[in-house]
């Protein structure tokens, strides 16, 4: 293996340039080192201008996706030996506008998410005195997988709908909102349906699948986006059949 | 997090992309979906061909057999194994689909997706066997 690697990271600078450009910088390559510690080299060592977004270094905070040779990853578990002798090239997640260098603007998917009301929703809270809302380890299971999402949304990043329909309300946010639809202790699908179930919700979704491909944590959004549809369908289905007790 | 900014000299300009006319082409999965989409008019032909067929058995058999004849025409037989391909390929997007959509529980444990799967691989193949006992058993 190589002793140096060659980094290819896209700089924007809003107050100098008006499209991004590539910057090459030799790095460091032992077999223990991941992209972002790449990046952290030349932020320290070689260019303090360079601007990144990175916090955990463990796969837990979701700041570090980045697009790496093509692929959205989280850069703190990519290897730099995995694409042997190089290059290395790091972009900004795509789908996204970008502030600068490989920061992007996630405000459209802070604004989604909090639309599918990804909390739990009760229809009267239980007084204190009346205890926990207590779960069996089977009614964890049904909603555990969803709730590993970090939001690092690799997810929008891979959806080719996200980055041709803005309004796509997006993988993630729909695997969170199956992750609270999913919880015995919540009560508010319905609420959640008026959301999901718009055009630019499920149905958005045309099963390309790559959200589930590229998500570091497994969760399977394209999973929780089929699985409701299924759900959606036999609402709206049940609401023409029975229109009283639909709700 | 709100979209209305007010412009200030020193609010920076975001660097906005617009996916290559190309982005089909960057994944096999990407190429699958523009397929499907694409491929949907000749969904759209099999049905139209199947009331077609419909139509010209409940007219008689003369209608039938010049059907029969109008389906013989190397264009129409062309077009027709290009649309069985198409056909073939939206079932196997189905059912591979099918074990995400459905979860179904055998008491407490929740059956595998591959269950589901094979379950409706499992019916595709009763159909088509079915389907081709009537023909069989019609010569």
């Amino acid at each position: 293996m190589a002793d140096k690697i060659t980094m290819q990271v896209t700089r924007y600078r809003p107050e100098e340039e008006s499209d991004a450009t590539v910057q090459e910088y030799e790095v460091p390559c032992p077999k223990d080192w991941v992209v972002l510690d790449g990046l952290n080299y030349i932020k320290d060592r070689l260019d303090g201008s360079l601007t990144y977004r990175w916090s955990c270094r463990m796969g837990i905070c979701g700041s570090c996706g980045m697009t790496v040779n093509g692929e959205p990853k989280l850069t703190c578990e990519t290897f730099l030996s995995e694409y042997g002798n190089g290059p290395v090239k790091v972009e900004p997640l795509r789908n996204f506008p970008v502030i600068r260098d490989l920061v992007v603007e996630i405000g459209d998917f802070m604004r989604k998410l909090v639309e599918v009301k990804p909390w739990i929703i009760r229809n009267k809270e239980k007084l204190l005195s009346e205890g926990e809302y207590l779960q069996t380890p089977d009614e964890l299971d049904e909603y555990r997988q969803f709730s590993m999402c970090i939001n690092c949304m690799l997810c929008y990043s891979a959806c080719p709908i996200y980055g041709l329909e803005p309004g796509f309300i997006g993988p993630a946010a729909i695997a969170l909102a199956q992750r609270y639809n999913l919880d015995s202790r919540d009560e508010g699908s319905d609420e959640r349906l008026d959301v999901l179930s718009e055009h630019d919700g499920i149905w958005g979704c045309t099963f390309v699948g790559e959200c589930t491909e590229v998500c570091p944590k497994h969760v399977d959004p394209a999973g929780a986006i089929q699985r409701y549809k299924l759900t959606a369908a036999l609402s709206e289905l049940k609401s023409f059949v029975m229109p009283r007790s639909a709700r | 997090m709100n979209e209305r900014h007010v412009y200030t000299e020193y609010h920076p300009r975001w660097l906005r992309s617009r996916p290559s006319t190309y982005w089909w082409l960057q994944r096999r999965a990407y190429l699958s979906f523009i397929t499907r989409e694409l491929s949907s008019i000749f969904i759209a032909w099999f049905v139209v061909y199947l009331l077609l067929l419909v139509r010209a058995v409940s007219l008689g058999n003369s209608n039938y057999q010049a059907f029969l004849e109008w389906s013989r025409h190397p264009v129409v037989m062309v077009l027709n194994v290009v649309t069985l391909f198409f056909v073939l390929f939206h079932a196997v997007t189905w059912f591979n689909l099918a074990p995400k959509a459905i979860v179904v529980h055998l008491g407490r444990k929740r059956l595998p997706g591959s269950l589901i799967s094979a379950a409706n691989y499992g019916a595709w193949v009763a159909a088509t066997a079915f389907v081709l006992w009537i023909l069989l058993a019609g010569d």
